[in-house]
């Protein structure tokens, strides 16, 4: 496709626009940013990923996933403000999926080494992990206030902290597990998804783009549990104390970390 | 220290941030005794329970069970053996049954149905009510199954909070008993709150009066007849009838 031929395509952003603006819905500014953002980051991506793929240098895979990580932790982290030091839960998570993963991908032969393979799919991993982690820590930080009175009984009768916050912990877990199973039952009856169609329209073979994305499917189901699993672990211990008691949790608008 | 008493206080405070909740309380509960805390609203009744439970520390100060330090319990022991009844009664959803094992389910172990049968029996209810839905339970039936559930535990000293307040007659006679009745029998160590101040004179062996965070004036339980602290005679005034 050329860059005339992707011109064209902004015919697709000047519907909306019209549309907003006859129905006054006040979108137009954010169409706008968005359009040239995504536009901007796109490409700038497309370029680096060259460079990368070309140079063949382990250094520029690792910086890439760290970039990938760090974007990530600095998204979710703002809904986990609450719970302390969750920026390094966060990025632990993080890190955690991308060693399991890839482990297993480069380990068993399933995917090769390169550049190529590993900076997609880190992106599609650490990027679904991340929405994972925001449903859980708005889910989990919402159970907990809640669920107070229900959490210092169980503390009272002489349960553990692990005991008491075990129902927030496995409903805020499942929760955040549920979008990415249910989706997964649909897949190929509603959408088909975005990576298998734009190996189909690149000209691959449609067996493998499917064999492909099955891989990815099962590699989100890994992350979804993981992810939830592990920063559920990681934060419950934060909310008690060294008594057992449930500390008052910091200002949301305070540095967690 | 003295083995006398089953908790003292020594300098007690409690800060929530800028709020002083508890001022430099000290006194202490008499060991196998009934203990009636008596004070308005906010007057740190309700903390000074949690700190006793554990539940929360001290900010300045010591609380001692039994002469040791509340610091040197295993806090899972020490709230088992100081049971907390709150005047909300917080139940798990589910059955009756399934709130009174939770204290047992939180040790490893396992409440049998004959075991919860007589403890509903103990508190005055139906054993019947052992499958209901704890959603489906009147005030009164709610505070008497939290007070059974505190029982699993066997505490040595109970702390009950307010727990008639929202009582008809019969239901506040039936706790009264039941007080009298766990003291008696179980040389349990009771301290209750209760706006009621006929009711602490009558039910207790000694009275705590407790306002604004400190505690005004201790004693026997006719204290409130006569007492000595003006604060106190302008609290006592009008309540008896």
């Amino acid at each position: 496709m050329s860059f005339l031929t992707l011109s064209l395509a902004l015919v697709f952003v000047l519907i909306p626009l019209i549309l907003t603006k006859t129905l006054n819905l006040g979108l137009g500014k954010d169409t706008i940013i968005a359009t040239i953002r995504s536009i901007i980051q796109l490409l700038a991506v497309g370029y680096i990923l060259t460079f990368v793929f070309e140079s063949e240098n382990l250094i520029y895979i690792f910086l890439m996933v760290v970039l990938m990580i760090t974007a990530a932790t600095h998204n979710a982290r703002k809904k986990g403000a609450s719970i302390q030091g969750i920026t390094w839960k966060l990025v632990l998570t993080f890190i955690i999926i991308e060693i399991v993963t890839q482990g297993i991908l480069i380990g068993f032969k399933i995917t090769p080494a390169e550049a190529q393979y590993i900076i997609p799919i880190s992106g599609m991993l650490i990027g679904n992990s991340m929405v994972l982690s925001i449903l859980f820590l708005n889910r989990f930080t919402a159970e907990i206030e809640a669920r107070k009175e229900e959490t210092e009984l169980i503390l009272s009768l002489g349960g553990t902290p692990k005991q008491a916050i075990h129902h927030s912990l496995i409903t805020s877990i499942k929760a955040s597990m549920i979008p990415t199973i249910e989706s997964q039952k649909t897949i190929g009856l509603v959408q088909l998804p975005g990576m298998m169609s734009g190996q189909i329209i690149a000209g691959a073979d449609p067996v493998q783009a499917v064999q492909f994305q099955l891989l990815i499917l099962f590699l989100l189901l890994t992350t979804a549990a993981v992810t939830s699993i592990i920063l559920g672990f990681l934060s419950y211990p934060t909310l008690f104390n060294s008594r057992m008691q449930l500390v008052k949790w910091p200002d949301k608008n305070n540095d967690p970390a | 220290m003295n083995t006398e008493y089953a908790i003292e206080l020594e300098n007690v405070s409690y800060s929530d941030g800028p709020l002083k909740i508890i001022k430099n309380v000290s006194g202490s509960f008499r060991k196998g005794k009934i203990t009636s805390l008596v004070g308005p609203s906010g007057a740190g009744k309700t903390t000074l329970f949690r700190l006793c439970n554990g539940l929360i520390s001290p900010t300045h100060g010591t609380i001692s069970i039994y002469s040791k330090n509340i610091q040197e319990y295993e806090p899972t022991k020490l709230r088992r053996n100081v049971g907390l009844a709150l005047q909300n009664a917080t139940m798990l959803q589910g059955t009756v049954y399934k709130n009174l094992q939770l204290p047992r389910s939180l040790a490893g172990e396992t409440l049998t149905e004959d075991e919860a049968a007589d403890l509903l029996t103990k508190v005055s209810l139906d054993k019947d009510l052992l499958k209901r839905n704890v959603g489906d339970l009147s005030g009164g039936q709610r505070q008497k199954v939290s007070i059974a559930r505190t029982l699993v535990n066997q505490p040595e000293i109970l702390l009950l909070d307010e727990i008639t307040s929202s009582l008809d007659r019969v239901s506040t006679n039936d706790i009264e008993n039941l007080i009298e009745k766990i003291n008696k029998e179980n040389g349990v160590t009771i301290i209750w709150i209760t706006h009621n101040l006929n009711q602490a004179t009558q039910i207790g062996d000694d009275t705590w009066v407790m306002m604004n965070g400190e505690l005004i004036e201790s004693g026997p339980s006719s204290l409130l007849k006569n007492p000595e602290n003006e604060k106190v005679k302008q609290f006592a005034k009008g309540d008896f009838i």
